[in-house]
């Protein structure tokens, strides 16, 4: 798996490969804007086109009833929802790319880190502290867990000679979210109301999140995809084995370090708001690498649109399933996206990762 | 992973005739201390408890020389539960080494195979939905028997999905994570729809339990095992070669889809053995192979430390959980609170070394 790069060969039409990445990405991004489109207008209360339209533009005021509620809807409803489900799509898809790039392991999750166990973690130990009944209350605790869990994990995996090997890295994340897991079932079990948020916070939603969270969190993803960016060219050398990527002149430990502060900031960020998504920053991984071949500065992009697309069309599917109630998206992304995914796998569409 | 970070010195090669092996006295005496240890933390959990008995009179109750009053304690009371503890952790520990063998990958654990949320949404199914057939399914089998039953069902699902003219290590790691992210988002749904009594018993079950374990429970677990081990051991030989890949161990006289069929069958029953007999205890065997393979100093997880180390590690925990903990705690958290450090303390050791 360390030999990723090899798997394929140089493309002898370069600029031909590059035509079709570019054409690929615009695709992607065209399918982006017309799920945003769409995810305004449909829910519990169907919107027209033309409805969506006035409920974007209108400002406040007006007497017409039904013209205010549908401009409510739209404002306060759809609009944060889906910006939400686009940034923590991308973070997530951007994330799960990143975090298999590091640790060269094809079943690596955003999660890997610690980040949701941290952030779960967080949520029940302050409910159960301080009696929180409100999201909104507990959103800047989850975080700072999810911060902490990446911060000790990449702290321990880096202690002497490790300096964030992969395989350390990976085993000493999973050891600290076993032991945070414990520690949240613990909790939760001895504390009802600690449970019945747990339950909602494994479900993993965009919707209910207000601009006032959705903001900062936009802020952090940014932040988060900056330095993801950045590091990308040194991901490819790092997937050649430490020795080559030392022996070109990359310098391996700044790398991770700036590699997993972004991971840890897009999961982190994304999962305080939206509670633990699972399985989408893995999903969205393989599709990219399958469509992009194994350079990552074409695959994280790739990554980062395909998690905000998924997101959004699971998040638009759970409204429409079980009508007038709505299916949490983190559970639709598993029940459509699995079955999804392991039909490409079937396929043989993942030679290897 | 091609990264293996622990370097066993170069290990002497032994012939006998028709048979060679290498000699790793380490090992050997690793797993010896561990079976001693294991049996000494065996009898010390029989012993302890509301009617204190010591060690010598343990042990010699065990082997039929014991009082009478000693034996009714010791033989009726508290073996179930000691012996289903020392039971669950061999079959973990060994169905983890295995999957983590065959997957060649360090991250995977019989989780991968689907086995412990296919159960898992079954158990949960059966708790949150009251009603004719689900509670006529309960009193007949039993929720552990349907866990089971569930459990065993997502297994062979995996491996029929997986198959395509032969199983594939990768395709088998990718679709087993799928199959298993539906069935966790079932679990979820089911357990955010549910009334919030129904998931506090759900939670619990979820985090598996030595609790009231009685001879027959443990008697069939105990068979199987013994079973399974047998046919283990039996393909064990063939075992070794499987890490270096299907080419190598082909050019080795290794019929490896026979080989790899049986061992991942086995792998699914152990785990389907642990979950009928504790529940879900999904920690151990992602924990105790690299945990014993760090404690022998072997390249791969070596197949009787990891099943000794999770022998160690459930009663461990079982005796922390009764003794020293202020509230009572499942033991599947308490394995988990202190695998999960244990192992991140191992990695750090290796790397300040």
């Amino acid at each position: 798996m360390g030999t990723l790069a090899l798997e394929r060969p140089v493309p002898t039409g370069t600029t031909r490969a590059r035509k079709r990445r570019v054409a690929g990405s615009l695709a992607l991004v065209s399918v982006l804007l017309a799920a945003m489109v769409v995810s305004l207008g449909v829910g519990a209360r169907g919107l027209t086109p033309s409805e969506v339209w006035y409920g974007l533009t209108a400002g406040p005021g007006g007497a017409d009833h039904r013209l205010t509620e549908i401009r409510l809807i739209v404002q306060t409803v759809r609009i944060p929802r889906t910006v939400l489900a686009t940034v923590a799509g991308v973070a997530l898809g951007v994330g799960g790319a990143l975090i298999q790039g590091y640790t060269r392991n094809p079943i690596a999750d955003t999660g890997l880190l610690g980040v949701n166990a941290g952030a779960s973690f967080a949520v029940v130990s302050v409910i159960a502290v301080f009696g929180f009944a409100n999201p909104f209350q507990y959103v800047w605790f989850a975080f700072a867990g999810a911060a902490v869990a990446g911060v000790v994990v990449f702290g321990l995996a880096s202690i002497g000679r490790g300096a964030g090997n992969p395989l350390t890295l990976a085993l000493a994340g999973q050891g600290v979210t076993v032991f945070l897991a414990a520690m949240t079932t613990a909790v939760a079990l001895s504390d009802k109301a600690s449970l019945n948020a747990l339950r909602f916070w494994n479900a993993g939603s965009v919707a209910g999140v207000g601009f006032g969270v959705i903001w900062p969190v936009t802020a952090f993803v940014a932040a988060g995809l900056v330095l993801a960016l950045t590091t990308l060219p040194a991901v490819n050398l790092l997937n050649l084995g430490d020795d080559v990527a030392r022996g070109l002149g990359v310098n391996i430990a700044l790398n991770r370090t700036v590699g997993i502060i972004a991971v840890t900031l897009l999961a982190g960020a994304a999962t305080a708001a939206c509670g633990s998504i699972a399985f989408l920053g893995l999903m969205v991984a393989h599709v990219a690498r399958y469509l992009t071949g194994p350079d990552y500065r074409w695959l994280v992009p790739y990554a980062g649109l395909l998690g905000a697309i998924v997101l959004l069309l699971c998040d638009i599917a759970g409204r429409l399933l079980v009508r007038p109630g709505e299916l949490d998206a983190g559970v639709v992304v598993a029940l459509l996206g699995a079955p999804f995914f392991a039909v490409l796998v079937w396929r043989g569409k993942f030679k290897s990762a | 992973m091609t990264g293996t970070q622990v370097k066993p010195s170069v290990a002497p090669g032994v012939r006998l005739g028709r048979v060679s092996f290498v000699w790793r006295p380490w090992l050997v005496c690793v797993t010896l201390l561990l079976a001693a240890a294991t049996f000494l933390l065996f009898c010390l959990s029989i012993g302890v408890g509301d009617f204190p008995i010591g060690l010598p009179q343990v042990i010699a109750t065990i082997l039929g020389r014991g009082e009478q009053v000693d034996e009714f304690v010791i033989m009726d009371l508290r073996m179930p539960r000691a012996l289903a503890g020392c039971v669950v952790g061999i079959a973990l520990g060994m169905s983890g080494a295995i999957t983590q063998s065959i997957a060649r990958n360090p991250l995977a654990s019989p989780d991968i195979l689907g086995i412990t949320w296919g159960a898992g949404a079954v158990a949960v199914f059966l708790v949150t939905v009251s009603g004719g057939t689900a509670t006529a399914v309960v009193n007949s089998v039993g929720l552990s028997g349907a866990a089971l039953a569930g459990g065993l069902g997502t297994g062979l699902l995996v491996y029929l999905l997986a198959w395509r003219r032969g199983i594939d290590g990768f395709r088998l790691i990718l679709i087993g994570l799928s199959v298993s992210a539906v069935m966790e988002a079932i679990t979820t749904w089911l357990l955010v729809t549910a009334d919030i009594r129904d998931v506090a018993r759900a939670q619990a079950w979820l985090v598996g339990s030595l609790d009231n374990r009685s001879w027959d429970d443990v008697r069939v677990a105990l068979w199987c095992t013994l079973a399974l081990a047998a046919v283990v051991a039996g393909v064990a030989f063939q075992f070794k070669p499987l890490h270096l890949g299907d080419d190598v161990a082909a050019g080795l006289g290794v019929r490896y889809t026979v080989v790899r069929a049986v061992l991942l069958l086995c792998a699914v029953l152990l785990a389907g053995v642990a979950v009928s007999a504790a529940g879900p205890v999904s920690f151990v065997a992602l924990v105790a192979p690299q945990v014993a393979m760090r404690l022998a100093r072997c390249p791969t997880p070596p197949l009787v430390a990891s099943g000794l180390t999770g022998a160690l590690l459930l009663i461990g925990a079982d005796l922390v959980a009764r003794t020293a903990l202020p509230m009572t705690l499942p033991v599947g958290v308490v394995t988990a609170a202190i695998g999960g450090p244990f192992l991140v303390y191992l990695l750090v050791r290796a790397n300040l070394r």
